[in-house]
Order: C-alpha cells, then sequence, then structure tokens
C-alpha cells in the first residue's frame, strides 16, 4: 500500500517539530520541563490536524474487505463465522470489550490474537504462515493488521469494558499483572521497570504507568495506529513485543498467552475510560 | 555457597507474616509457567535470560522491597563479585564517559552480538546540563561531583554502582554493568570521569 503523501507530510511535519526544539531549548532544568512539555503539545496538536485524514483509515478499509470476503482454503468470509464475542459477525464494541474468555477456543483472547483464531479455525489459514511475518513492514501489512484496525474502528468513542468479573479473565489479569513485575534478563528489567511509576520518562518518551487507569488507557489510546517513525501501521500484539525487545527478553510467540495476559492486565486497568479509536503514534 | 544463601533466604521469604505476598505466589506461578512456555530466542536473546538469579528471585517476590536482613546478606553477594581496576585508578577519560553515557545500544534481539554495548545512562539519568534528552527512571546526577566531592571514597562508591547498582541497592531499577559484562573496567573508569572529573561538564 502506498501511504507516501502522508510519510511526506510527516516528515516536514517532524522536522519543524525538531526546528522548534532547538531553538526554544536552553540549559536550565525548568525551561527543559516546559520545553519537554511543549514538544509533547505541539506532537498532540500536529496529531489532532492529522486525525481528519487518519491514516489508518486506509487499513480500516482494506480490513473491511478483507472481513466480508470468502477467503482461505474454505472459503468462508469472518463476517459470517467470525464471533469476537458479540455474536457471529458483530463487531461494534467488539474491540473494547477484549481481552475476553471464549469458551471455543478455552483461552482468553486480545482482539488481534482472537481474528488470527478465526482465520486458522474457521478460514483454514495456516497459523505458522500468519506468524512468519506477523507485523508490518515498509512493504507489507498483515492481514491480520488490517482486520484488527477494522474492528478497532467500530469501538470509536465507547467505553473500555473488559469483562474482569469473568473468573477466567480475571485470573488472566492477575497473571498479566504478575508478568508485569516479573524481572529477569541482562539488565534486570520488568515492564514495572520503565511503566510502574507516574511521570518517568525514557529519554523524551513519556512512560505511562500501566497500573493506574490514567496511564493504561494511555498505552490503549491510538491502536493500532499508524506510527509516524517508520510510516507503518502497528498493533497492540506489535507493541508488547517490542517492549519485551526493550526488556533485553527473548521473543514473545504471536498471539500466546503471555500476550494477552499482559493486554488483560493493562487494558482492564483502563476499563471505564474512552477508547478514541485506531489512531497515530509518534 | 550463593546458592545456600539464596535457599535460606527463600526459606525466610516463606516465613514471612506478609499475607499479600504469599496471595500473589500463586499467580506469580503461573505467570512464570506463562513465561517459560511462550518465548522463542531471537537473535543474541536466548531462553536462559528468562530465568531468575537470585537477586531477581527475592525481588520479584517480595514486591522490590526484601526485608533488610536478607538485602544485606545478597548485596554483600554481589559486592563480592566487584571487579577492581589492576592499576587501582578508578577515574578515566570523561569524554570517552559522554560518548558511553549517551549510547543505549546493547542486548536486544536487533542488536548485533558482540558489538560494544553502551552504557544507557541518559535514558534514566540526567547528567550533562548540555543533554537535554534525558530520562527520569534515576536520579538528577547533573553537578555529581561537584555535590559529592571527588575522594578515593566517592570514586570507589561511583566505580563499584556502576559495576553492580545491586551491590548497594538490591533491587535497584539499575542494571549490574559490569556484572553482566556490558561493561568493561576502563569504560566504567570513563563514566566515573563524567561523573567526577571537576573538568566534566556534569561539574562545571
Ligand atoms: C527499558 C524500558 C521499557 C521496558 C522494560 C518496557 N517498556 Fe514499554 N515502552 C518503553 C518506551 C521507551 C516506549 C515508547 C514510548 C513512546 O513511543 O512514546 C514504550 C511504550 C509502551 C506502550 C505504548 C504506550 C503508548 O503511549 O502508546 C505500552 C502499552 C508499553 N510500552 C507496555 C509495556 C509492557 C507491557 C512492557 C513489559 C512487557 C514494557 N512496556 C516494557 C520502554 C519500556
Ligand atoms: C534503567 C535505568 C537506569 C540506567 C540505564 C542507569 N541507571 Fe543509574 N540509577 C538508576 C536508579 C533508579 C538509581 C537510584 C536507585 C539506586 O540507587 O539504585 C540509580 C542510581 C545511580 C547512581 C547513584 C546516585 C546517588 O545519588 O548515589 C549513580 C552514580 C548512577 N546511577 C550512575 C549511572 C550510570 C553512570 C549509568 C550508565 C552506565 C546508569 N546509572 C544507568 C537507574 C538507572
Amino acid at each position: 500500500m502506498d501511504h507516501s503523501p502522508q510519510k511526506r507530510m510527516l516528515v516536514g511535519a517532524l522536522s519543524t517539530l525538531g526546528a522548534l526544539g532547538a531553538l526554544t531549548f536552553s540549559a536550565s532544568a525548568l525551561a527543559q520541563e516546559i520545553d519537554h512539555a511543549k514538544a509533547a503539545i505541539e506532537f498532540e496538536k500536529f496529531r489532532a490536524e492529522m486525525e481528519d485524514s487518519n491514516p489508518s483509515e486506509l487499513f480500516e478499509l482494506k480490513g473491511e474487505e478483507l472481513w466480508k470476503a470468502k477467503r482461505g482454503p474454505k472459503n468462508v468470509s469472518l463476517a459470517e463465522s467470525c464471533d469476537l464475542g458479540q455474536g457471529i459477525g458483530k463487531i461494534e464494541g467488539a474491540y473494547v470489550q477484549m481481552p475476553r474468555y471464549f469458551a471455543d477456543a478455552d483461552a482468553v483472547m486480545d482482539a488481534e490474537r482472537r481474528i488470527v483464531w478465526c482465520m486458522v479455525e474457521k478460514q483454514g489459514f495456516k497459523f505458522d504462515d500468519i506468524a512468519k511475518k506477523p507485523f508490518a513492514t515498509d512493504t507489507f501489512t498483515p492481514d491480520a493488521t488490517n482486520l484488527v484496525t477494522y474492528v478497532a474502528a467500530h469501538s470509536k468513542n465507547m467505553k473500555i469494558a473488559v469483562p474482569l468479573k469473568d473468573p477466567k479473565v480475571k485470573e488472566a489479569w492477575e497473571i498479566g499483572k504478575e508478568m508485569a513485575a516479573y524481572r529477569a534478563g541482562p539488565y534486570d528489567f520488568s515492564c514495572n521497570t520503565c511503566h510502574g511509576t507516574d511521570g518517568k520518562r525514557i529519554r523524551m518518551q513519556d512512560l505511562p504507568n500501566l497500573a493506574t487507569a490514567a496511564g493504561a488507557i494511555k498505552g490503549v489510546q491510538g491502536w493500532p495506529g499508524y506510527r509516524m517513525t517508520g510510516g507503518i501501521q502497528l498493533t497492540h500484539q506489535w507493541r508488547m513485543t517490542d517492549c519485551f525487545r526493550q526488556q533485553r527478553f527473548p521473543a514473545p510467540k504471536y498471539t500466546s498467552d503471555a500476550i494477552a495476559y499482559l493486554l488483560t492486565y493493562m487494558i482492564g486497568n483502563a476499563n471505564g475510560q474512552v477508547y478514541k479509536g485506531p489512531g497515530i503514534k509518534r | 555457597m550463593t546458592k545456600k544463601i539464596i535457599l535460606a533466604a527463600m526459606a525466610a521469604l516463606t516465613a514471612l507474616p506478609a499475607t499479600s505476598v504469599l496471595a500473589d505466589a500463586d499467580y506469580r506461578a503461573k505467570a512464570i509457567a506463562v513465561i517459560k512456555k511462550d518465548f522463542v530466542p531471537r537473535g543474541q536473546a536466548d531462553l536462559d535470560r528468562l530465568a531468575e538469579d537470585g537477586v531477581h528471585a527475592i525481588c520479584n517476590r517480595t514486591g522490590n522491597n526484601p526485608p533488610a536482613e536478607i538485602a544485606k546478606v545478597l548485596e554483600g553477594d554481589q559486592m563480592a563479585d566487584v571487579k577492581w581496576p589492576a592499576d587501582g585508578k578508578l577515574m578515566g577519560n570523561w569524554k570517552k564517559g559522554e560518548s558511553l553515557a549517551q549510547s543505549g545500544r546493547g542486548f536486544t534481539w536487533s542488536d548485533k552480538p558482540g558489538l560494544p554495548v553502551g552504557g544507557n545512562c541518559y535514558n534514566c539519568h540526567q547528567i550533562n546540563p548540555k543533554e537535554t534528552s534525558y530520562g527520569t527512571i534515576g536520579p538528577s546526577l547533573l553537578h555529581f561531583g561537584k555535590l559529592r566531592g571527588n575522594t578515593p571514597e566517592i570514586q570507589k562508591y561511583v566505580y563499584g554502582k556502576i559495576f553492580n547498582a545491586k551491590a548497594y541497592n538490591l533491587c535497584s531499577e539499575m542494571p549490574r554493568f559490569g556484572r553482566v559484562e556490558a561493561l568493561k573496567p576502563e569504560q566504567i573508569k570513563d563514566l566515573v570521569a563524567l561523573l567526577l572529573d571537576p573538568e566534566s561538564p556534569v561539574n562545571k
């Protein structure tokens, strides 16, 4: 898919931002804090502007096509076979009510995991083929990414409502919470090293505290999203995977329990907050 | 030796009255089981990275707040394997220290194994006033030498802290750069100079 006009626009806007930063940054600590806030505000303005021509919409459209088309070895559509928790083919509000427990799979599943499960079980695609290239590159956007963007768009402006009253979901939340605190690896990092306290940063990047509602929603908002650095569409599954990379861990398996439980913890902590739909990430 | 201490420490932990710690134990065991089954090796990041060492085991089980007696024993253990420079000099070249502090490279599955690893210091600390892009997971180290002096004791502390932060604070969020051989003694000396040398911009 070609999205070079957006890319050019982004590069332009980013270099303006960069110049602004260089001009206004001064030596005193207070001024630095103010400048940091300014950069964040500028970025936010720019992001808001982009929202009119939200690049995520391109992926949404592609996802809609994929959702409705008869595909795979079994030649069925997801629209006529896939239950995201609201009934077969129903997508309104499905995204904000996942992860949830699915009895047919006997697993707690986030949206992407469930969609991939449907592609395998209902349409007959091979999981290993899907998992070979799970995330977008410069030249390729996986079907699951387009599909999850389409589904997420149908939860726009709805409140997050992960069904934590379901004991299976609650257990996933508890396990996810422990996983977020689990320190190991050469640098002794856990998720909480970087995301366990309010108001921390790595360099200039704000790190949301995933234990709080205000922090957790920051980790949910804008995903799946168009990532300005790189100009590609990425999902929550990607975000979790890349943070494990930063944590110096080995790689989590695509659509595994590990990722589903972490997402249950994080999205569950954002319950009650309004999800604004697929977006744009820095 | 280390194993025995850890075992003793673990036994002491289970005897603790802290009920919340015990209530979480079940979920923790499940979390560890999930972590064991759901990862694959990638690049230089092998599955052995998922295992807890003694420090992880204690910190993970106490919410990073171990009982003082256990912390003291294990900190001593960590201190025992700090390698001090052969020539006894603890301060190197602050300019080299600055570029090490800047680099965040190293140890991820996308890094080439064997390439020199960075210090990551600016990811977590304010250091040189000229560098405005710094993280805040650790305290500001601006004017560190000006504030703390440049005595042999403080040099020894800073060298040891960078070599193994857990020798001073068992569940510190700061990596153990020397212990895991991310940084060599020579490099750590350069970082000591960055923080303590009166000529370093940190102390201007
Ligand atoms: C070494 C530090 C570090 C560790 C460890 C880490 N992260 Fe991150 N995380 C980051 C950085 C840096 C970003 C990027 C922030 C940005 O782009 O603005 C980020 C971004 C995120 C985001 C997206 C936030 C947003 O604004 O959309 C989520 C969600 C997240 N991390 C979750 C996790 C989880 C879950 C773990 C544990 C598996 C984890 N992180 C481990 C540093 C870390
Ligand atoms: C992941 C974040 C992180 C990284 C990376 C990191 N530190 Fe730290 N550092 C901390 C934290 C948190 C503390 C405070 C807690 C403690 O004392 O352990 C600290 C404390 C220190 C202290 C003691 C400060 C005092 O007041 O006594 C020094 C010195 C220090 N760091 C130097 C460094 C240097 C040099 C580097 C780069 C090689 C570095 N740190 C990398 C998180 C980090």
